[in-house]
């Protein structure tokens, strides 16, 4: 592969949290086309599937960058929705703000943040009250 | 045990069928972003949740395949998904309860 990583950009629509995911299933995809390993693949898929999820229950949709080379994977979840007034609680697992109407569709379980913490080698998140959040996970092929 | 063994033997309905492959284990849940940080790849995995989700986490966890229980039929969005991702997905009157007995007793 070439020294300049690989880049796709994918705008995340707000509401729409009934076929929300795309993003990530087509991040799988192509992961698994430019040969990624099963698990490296799964990790990576997960992340980011909880920052798009979490981007269009909380912040009315963002923007997901993703950018490949040969030892890394970057993802950057970057939306302008409310952010997050408490970091270290909404990080617990368990947390959660969601709204009935998404918890009937499954979400709200407050996993999502920790899930991403979990599955990725570095975890950076951003936040200003009023302004939005920005979230980098950083994957390392092992 | 392989998803269509599992099939034939719990008498599943077959909402959508795709490839056959080995199942490794079992998860049952509802909530999905703790599916999504438990099940493994090649999982069964068991729930009541019916929407357009339930195949996006399917897909990213890897599971083999997905039983809805209770007699719960996916939407038809979430059907489409299963299509277009090739997933296997499947019905059944029981519970969630006696399914997951009747899988690892099988597993
Ligand atoms: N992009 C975001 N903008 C604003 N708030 C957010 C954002 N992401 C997460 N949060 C806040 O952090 C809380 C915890 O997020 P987390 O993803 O762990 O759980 P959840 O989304 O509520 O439920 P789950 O992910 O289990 O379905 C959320 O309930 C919300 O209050
Ligand atoms: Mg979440």
């Amino acid at each position: 592969m070439s020294a300049e990583p690989l880049h796709v950009h994918y705008t995340v629509d707000g509401g729409n949290f009934t076929s929300a995911g795309e993003a990530s299933v087509k991040v799988k995809r192509l992961l698994r086309q430019l040969g990624s390993s099963p698990e490296m693949i799964r990790r990576v898929s997960i992340a980011m599937y909880e920052g798009e999820i979490n981007m269009v229950i909380h912040a009315n949709g963002g923007d997901a960058d993703v950018y490949v080379d040969d030892e890394t994977i970057r993802i950057v979840l970057k939306d302008t929705g409310p952010g997050i007034k408490d970091v270290e609680q909404a990080m617990q697992e368990g947390y959660s703000t969601a709204p009935d109407n998404v918890r009937a569709l499954g979400f709200g379980a407050g996993m999502g943040l920790p899930n991403m913490k979990r599955f990725s080698d570095t975890f950076k998140l951003d936040t200003v009250v009023g302004q939005g959040t920005t979230i980098e996970l950083g994957f390392i092929n092992k | 045990m392989t998803v269509f063994e599992l099939r034939d033997a719990l008498d599943l309905t077959v909402f959508h069928e795709e490839e056959d492959r080995p199942v490794t284990g079992g998860y049952a849940g509802d909530l999905l972003s703790w599916v999504m940080g438990r099940a493994e790849s090649g999982d069964c995995w068991i729930t009541i949740m019916s929407n357009r989700n339930v195949p996006a986490v399917c897909s990213l966890t890897d599971a083999a395949m997905v039983i809805f229980a209770e007699d719960v039929v996916p939407d038809e969005a979430a059907l489409e998904a299963a299509r277009d991702n090739g997933l296997n997905f499947y019905g059944s009157p029981l519970s969630v309860f006696e399914l997951c007995a009747k899988v690892s007793a099988l597993l």
